[in-house]
């Protein structure tokens, strides 16, 4: 049976003190739900001296709605996606929360582990004896990204569906360090990077994430697409999140697109986003936003599926996302997705 | 609903025929309450005082000379008590005779990225994983092999020094009947080229084994086997130890479907460290080296030509069908003699074929070796024949149900290739899932994007030879009975959760008409039961069935002697039921079965009857004949329907008829369990389980490393992937299983993935000659319809294979006797190897080559 | 390497038993390998096959994934806590009636999970079911027995009398169809 390696762990009862041993231990990892730090212990491709539980911190709990959603980053995600407000005001959210792995692991998975969860590669989320037998690769212990052997980067994809809709949704990530706090859009906490894919100091921890009430039901038009191989379990390897704010005569007068599993961090389809405005929702306007949706997308050979085939999704996937947000009758057969969450 | 018991002789049975009061209902299996309580004792689960831990550090190269191997650094994690390395294995092992290529540590050379080369023991599982990662090995690499076509290309360096030539382990040719005639004789020939890409087993339990030494020189190994007798085996001769101090016990495996079924070198491994160490030692592999044991589904290349000729009555008839298979074998032999015949083996038992020549190819490559999985070597061609006749149905203009029923092979026939078909439920099969699904109305008729896909399968009632040859039973049973009335069964099948304990007690306990309850077993212990062979091949039910049924009428006749001397009746009018023995024409006169048992006891003293069985033999006589043969076949056919989006290429199942010949339900429940555990199994190799290895870039790395080694990615259907069942069971009982029953563990899967395939075709008009069906793949096919070009996804050719003379065997419609007419070992590729498993070079091969192809001889035979 | 252990009471099927492990054991180690609670499995170790979910707090948790010394004042189940008596759980005795559990080994997980469903809803659809276990993977049934099983299980558990259809044991009846 593979195992944990021995470390170190401390579990603070506040922020304050959560922080100071941060800053004593800057090698230190942080771990919430610990679905993604464990397997990736466990494989050593990411190794702790110490580790830092951030579950008994009561700061970081709860799922508080007001105008908006606040999520203490430690909110479950089975909690957020089960809870009716969420479901009645960020439908969308809820489905991409829903679609997260399965059942159990949601019972045990934060919001804030997933918004910074590990960046994914077939190369990578490995085990020590297999990334030996490869010469390792440049996102640990390595030089070369085998995804591209002339990458000076490494190319691990986003692996978090929550990520997209929260850039989509338009939400803020509030960070914590022992000198003070800011809030970011969440799209700033990503940086296209697939080793340093979080633009965020060690010493800072995620707390909270808001959604703003402008982002819910009644005022936006979401969707969340995701593609993988089974109706469970399965990492995206392709989603697509779609934001959509239209004037009363139908017109788009703001889009916000973010794909996830193509890049390191979630990309924004901008240009696709751009031509939305000023449109009607017309079969026509989304096929061609959709198709704009194709170029800032880099599926790679390091996932589930052919990565070209995940190239001619992107399309299809965004095209799919946008007809249920913009409410036309959705054509595409999505993969054994089992009943998304309704509105 | 219930048929009559088994036809036996009046000698043989002392009580009138009666309806069955077990065999044939649904009951809750007798392992059921452990399995739900948690109580079941699986390998891990096991513990013993001073136990310790092994792990196995494994290659990290896939191809390699050993130069060094440095334990300096490993020796000082706290808690390490030893290592082994090759040099404490100089016998090889192997499953098969032929292929003893295996060694617990690899002594020199490493094969594949995940050859074991040393052990590391300590007193818990954290040190062993430390130490074995501080273990330095030296490599010297070799170049390395990844396909079939690399080793056809690359006969040197060769992987092993043994095989047919190069780097190819077996060549065979064989010719039954007058092929080339059939082909002219055809009014039309069909090819078709298609890929099957090798998955594997995946049970939920990842393999185990504990290994405690008794005495001075014993040692017992406790293990997740389905196969105990064969592990016994390699341990005796890797050990050097006599057979009878050496105890296997296959712990209730969870989960096996071929995986389990190899002697494994963790097992052999703990043993002998136990041996050192004087103390319990456990090994379970990580989820990882469960992928890298594999032994799971060859990937395999065909090339199937048919001929066809239409006959008057608007039937079509196969005239001839020439098979070409070339398997990629991983780095081991493993069962890989066996797979490559059987991947040509039962072509002839599902439809009439008067000529049939089949050529298969097994490579070795250095990836973890291929070996069983459930069809063992049979659902890669059975997937091509079927999507071929649907090819030729489409051709023909015949619905592909009538295209079938219309060529069945016949009941209690021998087939082209020597193999004698008893009862033939395909017909009824396929008109099962025929009427069930509509086919009929609906095929060819679905909107755009829906479709219906027909597919047949048959499958093997166990092999009908042992792994090695012998003339002892197959299967043996005792039962031991005494005054407390329990009925003690020992056999040495092992329970894999197919529920062949279930099978075991519920037919003794129907022949002695006591209950369930009655009934103890001690199953799969070397030691303390009668050898069965294991759980492969899907012989338990009608062989361990057999012996079982043979053991309990030996007990029911000695109770009944004393019984009606007791009573004063004639013994013939005794019934055995409800946990009585009584007069059938007085049900009121008569003993409880314990009293019974006391006037038995009392009669002849202590109490045990045996039971074995042994296959009947087979007609075939020619070599290769050895595989194939079955006292029974089981058939399958199965209707599925999709549902497709041409814009995407992905696709569902949306629904599966499936109907099974299983001759008689012992148990309906576990019959059900098995056939929809099948279509499930069919499904994920047709959606999306694959085997699939990554090389580096070649300048840069010498790499070679199964792609996704983990569940997450090695993709296994969900509740969320399963469509709806229907299932039929068609009983026509078979005289050679016990109550007439047959398999029903591997034959339902094997129509499934045929089946989707053509389903594809009928929903969108593209065909995926290939296993799984990406949705890129039915994308890209849609396309190159769409662009005027063939409407196909799929291999664009066989690779060119000398394969050699063909050993030519005539029919026996032609008269034939089931030998080969031209069977001198030394001019044909498949005769390289002598029978001691010693190798004869190419060259060597080649020198004592002298004979001409024998079609005269063929000719005059007929 | 650190060698930190952790001394605490585990609340394991309403019984407390004090524990002393090396900090990064797993609970699923721990229940296994210092309660000798072996009825709990493992698939992946790594969260992806459901055969090590056990209820903390009510709430099927991957125990492979779990630390057990987050384990302080939760009340853990395991399979073997799920008779009563020497009674089966309804989810237990339909389970091996219906050979649900065939091999057995990710049983101990999905009947744990199954456990908690009907706990939130007592009579959950087929889809509800489907979902609710969708991260147990089985490799033996082909899921519909377990979903059949949960199903009667469910029923049982509701006081309703009967059994499922006789397809689910026998099959369905086979179609009259003239041979052509």
């Amino acid at each position: 049976m593979l195992r944990l390696p021995a470390f170190r762990f401390l579990q603070p009862k506040t922020l304050g003190e959560a922080a100071a041993m941060l800053a004593g231990e800057p090698e230190a990892r942080l771990v919430a739900g610990g679905t993604d730090l464990w397997p990736n212990l466990k494989r050593r491709h990411q190794k702790a001296q110490t580790v830092v539980s951030l579950m008994r911190l009561p700061e970081l709990r709860g799922l508080h709605v007001n105008g908006g959603l606040r999520l203490g980053a430690t909110a479950l995600l089975a909690d957020i996606e089960t809870d009716t407000q969420v479901r009645a005001r960020w439908p969308s959210l809820a489905t991409a929360i829903a679609s997260i792995s399965s059942p159990p692991l949601r019972n045990m998975g934060t919001i804030g582990g997933n918004v910074c969860v590990d960046t994914r590669c077939t190369y990578y989320n490995q085990t020590e004896d297999w990334r030996r037998s490869i010469g390792y690769c440049l996102k640990a212990e390595g030089s070369t990204c085998w995804v591209a052997t002339s990458s000076p980067t490494c190319l691990a994809h986003t692996a978090s569906d929550s990520a997209p809709m929260l850039c989509a949704l338009g939400a803020q990530a509030r960070l914590v360090a022992p000198d003070g706090e800011r809030e970011i859009p969440l799209e700033q906490l990503y940086q296209d990077d697939g080793i340093q894919y979080l633009a965020k100091r060690s010493d800072e921890i995620l707390t909270d994430l808001l959604v703003p009430g402008e982002a819910d039901a009644a005022h936006c038009r979401s969707a969340f697409w995701k593609l993988r191989r089974r109706g469970t379990i399965d990492f995206a390897v392709l989603s697509a999140a779609v934001a959509l704010w239209t004037d009363p005569s139908g017109e788009v007068t703001r889009a916000r697109i973010y794909l996830g599993a193509v890049g390191s961090q979630p990309v924004a389809a901008t240009d696709a986003a751009q031509f939305l405005i000023g449109k009607p929702l017309t079969a026509e306007t989304l096929a061609e936003a959709a198709r704009l949706a194709r170029k800032p997308a880099y599926p790679m050979d390091n996932t589930d599926f052919q990565a070209q085939w995940r190239g001619t999704m992107v399309v299809q996937y965004t095209e799919a996302a946008l007809r249920e947000a913009a409410g036309l009758p959705v054509e595409r057969l999505a993969p054994r997705h089992l009943p998304v969450v309704a509105g | 609903m219930a048929e009559p018991i088994r036809k036996i002789t009046p000698e043989e049975d002392p009580a009138p025929e009666r309806e069955p009061r077990l065999i044939g209902k649904p009951f809750r299996r007798v392992d059921g309450r452990a399995k739900v309580t948690g109580a079941t004792r699986f390998a891990d689960d096991l513990s013993f005082p001073r136990m310790c831990w092994v792990r196995l550090v494994r290659s990290t190269v896939p191809h390699a000379v050993i130069r060094s191997i440095d334990l300096g650094e490993a020796e000082k994690v706290p808690g390490v008590l030893g290592f082994l390395t090759g040099k404490d294995f100089p016998i090889p092992f192997g499953i098969l005779p032929v292929s003893q290529d295996e060694h617990a540590l690899c002594p020199d050379k490493v094969r594949f990225v995940g050859d074991p080369v040393v052990a590391v023991a300590a007193t818990t599982e954290d040190a062993a994983y430390e130490a074995a990662w501080k273990v330095k090995v030296d490599y010297e690499p070799l170049p390395t092999i990844g396909s079939v076509q690399e080793a056809l290309d690359t006969p040197e360096p060769r992987i092993h020094d043994y095989g047919d030539e190069g780097n190819l382990h077996k060549v065979v040719s064989m010719t039954f009947g007058a092929v080339e005639e059939g082909f002219a004789a055809a009014d039309e020939i069909f090819e078709d080229t298609i890929w099957y890409e090798g998955n594997t087993h995946l049970p939920m339990e990842q393999h185990s084994a504990v290994a405690v030494p008794e005495d001075d020189d014993r040692v017992t190994l406790w293990s997740s086997s389905q196969t105990p007798h064969y592990v016994h085996r390699a341990l005796t001769k890797v050990l050097g130890l006599p057979a009878s101090r050496i105890r296997v016990v296959a712990c209730s495996n969870g989960g096996g479907f071929g995986g389990k079924s190899d002697p494994f070198n963790h097992e052999i491994v703990v043993a002998k460290m136990a041996l050192k160490l004087g103390r319990p030692v456990k090994i379970t592999l990580t989820r990882e080296e469960v992928f890298l044991c594999h032994r799971g589904r060859h990937p395999v290349l065909m090339s199937v030509k048919t001929g066809i000729k239409r006959e008057s009555d608007g039937r079509v008839s196969i005239t001839a069908q020439r098979l070409q298979t070339a398997l990629d074998g991983g780095a081991y032999g493993s069962y890989g003699v066996a797979s490559t015949y059987y991947t040509g083996a039962l072509q002839t038992v599902t439809y009439k074929m008067p000529a049939y020549e089949f050529q298969g190819v097994r490579a070795f490559t250095n990836k973890p070796p291929c070996g069983p999985k459930r069809g063992h070597g049979t659902p890669q061609p059975r997937f091509a024949f079927e999507v071929h006749l649907d090819k030729i149905a489409a051709k023909t203009g015949l619905n592909p149900a009538d295209l079938r029923l219309g060529m069945l092979a016949e009941p209690d026939t021998v087939t082209a290739n020597w193999l004698r078909v008893g009862t033939m439920g395909l017909g009824k099969c396929i008109e099962a899932v025929v009427a069930g699904s509509g086919f009929r109305e609906r095929w060819g008729k679905l909107p755009p994007g829906r479709g219906l896909g027909l597919a047949c399968g048959s499958y093997l009632c166990g092999a009908g030879l042992p792994i090695y040859w012998n003339h002892m039973p197959q299967s043996g049973v005792m039962i031991k009975l005494d005054r407390s009335g329990g009925v003690a069964v020992f056999c040495g099948q092992a329970e894999i959760g197919q529920g062949s304990d279930s099978v075991l007690a519920a037919i003794v306990a129907e022949i002695l008409g006591v209950s369930l309850s009655d009934i103890r077993l001690c199953v799969a212990d070397t030691d303390l039961t009668p050898v069965d062979l294991g759980s492969y091949s899907s012989r338990v039910t009608l062989m361990m069935g057999n012996a079982a049924v043979q053991a309990a009428e030996r007990a029911r006749e000695q109770i009944a002697q004393a019984v009606g001397q007791q009573l004063e009746i004639p013994s013939g009018r005794l019934v055995f039921a409800d946990g009585r023995v009584f007069d059938a024409t007085d049900p009121d006169t008569g003993l409880s079965f314990q009293d019974a048992v006391i006037a038995t006891e009392a009669r002849f003293g202590t109490l045990a009857t045996t039971g074995s069985y042994i296959p009947p033999r087979s007609p075939g006589k020619y070599r290769g004949a050895g595989v194939g043969p079955s006292p029974a076949y089981s058939y399958s056919a199965a209707v599925i329907e999709v549902e497709v989006d041409p814009a995407t290429g992905l696709w569902n199942p949306l629904h599966v008829w499936i109907a099974h010949d299983i001759g008689k339900s012992i148990n309906p429940v576990l019959v059900m369990g098995q056939v929809e555990g099948g279509v499930y199994m069919g499904l994920g190799e047709v959606m999306m389980e694959e085997s699939a290895f990554r090389r580096l870039p070649r300048h840069l790395s010498n790499a070679l490393v199964h792609k996704f080694p983990s569940m997450l990615e090695y993709k296994s259907p969900s509740f969320a992937d399963m469509p709806p069942v229907t299932t039929y069971l068609i009983e026509d009982p078979d005289p050679q299983g016990p109550f007439g029953a047959k398999e029903v563990g591997q034959g339902p899967l094997l129509p499934v993935m045929p089946a989707v395939a053509n389903a594809i075709y009928d929903a969108v008009g593209v065909r995926i000659d290939q296993s799984p069906i990406h949705p890129h793949m039915v994308l890209k096919a849609l396309q190159a319809k769409a662009k005027g070009d063939e409407a196909r996804f799929g291999p664009k050719a066989f690779p060119e294979v000398d394969f050699g003379e063909t050993l030519l065997v005539p029919t026996p419609a032609q008269g034939g006797d089931g030998k080969a007419i031209n069977d001198f070992k030394d001019k044909l590729r498949s005769g390289m190897r002598s029978a001691s498993g010693t190798m004869m070079s190419r060259e060597e091969a080649l020198r004592n080559k002298k004979v001409s192809v024998l079609t005269t001889e063929l000719k005059g035979a007929r | 390497m650190s060698d930190d252990l952790t001394t605490l009471r585990l609340r394991v099927n309403g019984e407390t038993r004090a524990v002393v492990f090396p900090t990064h054991h797993t609970l699923l180690e721990v229940l296994r390998e210092e309660l000798a609670l072996t009825g709990t499995k493992h698939g992946c170790e790594l969260g992806e096959c459901g055969a090590c979910a056990v209820l903390v707090d009510g709430r099927p948790v991957l125990s492979c994934l779990a630390l057990a010394a987050e384990m302080e004042g939760r009340e853990i189940e395991t399979v073997e806590g799920l008779q009563i008596g020497n009674e089966l759980h309804p989810l237990q005795a339909t389970f091996a009636d219906l050979n649900a559990a065939q091999c057995g080994y990710c049983t101990p997980g999905i009947l744990m999970t199954a456990k908690a469903l009907l706990a939130e809803n007592p009579r959950p659809s087929g889809d509800e079911i489907r979902e609710a276990l969708a991260g147990n993977l089985c490799r033996c049934t082909g899921y519909h027995k377990i979903v059949e099983a949960v199903d009667w299980a469910a029923a049982r558990m509701r006081g309703e009398e009967g059994t499922p259809p006789a397809e689910v044991f026998y099959g369905s009846p086979v179609p009259d169809a003239p041979r052509v």
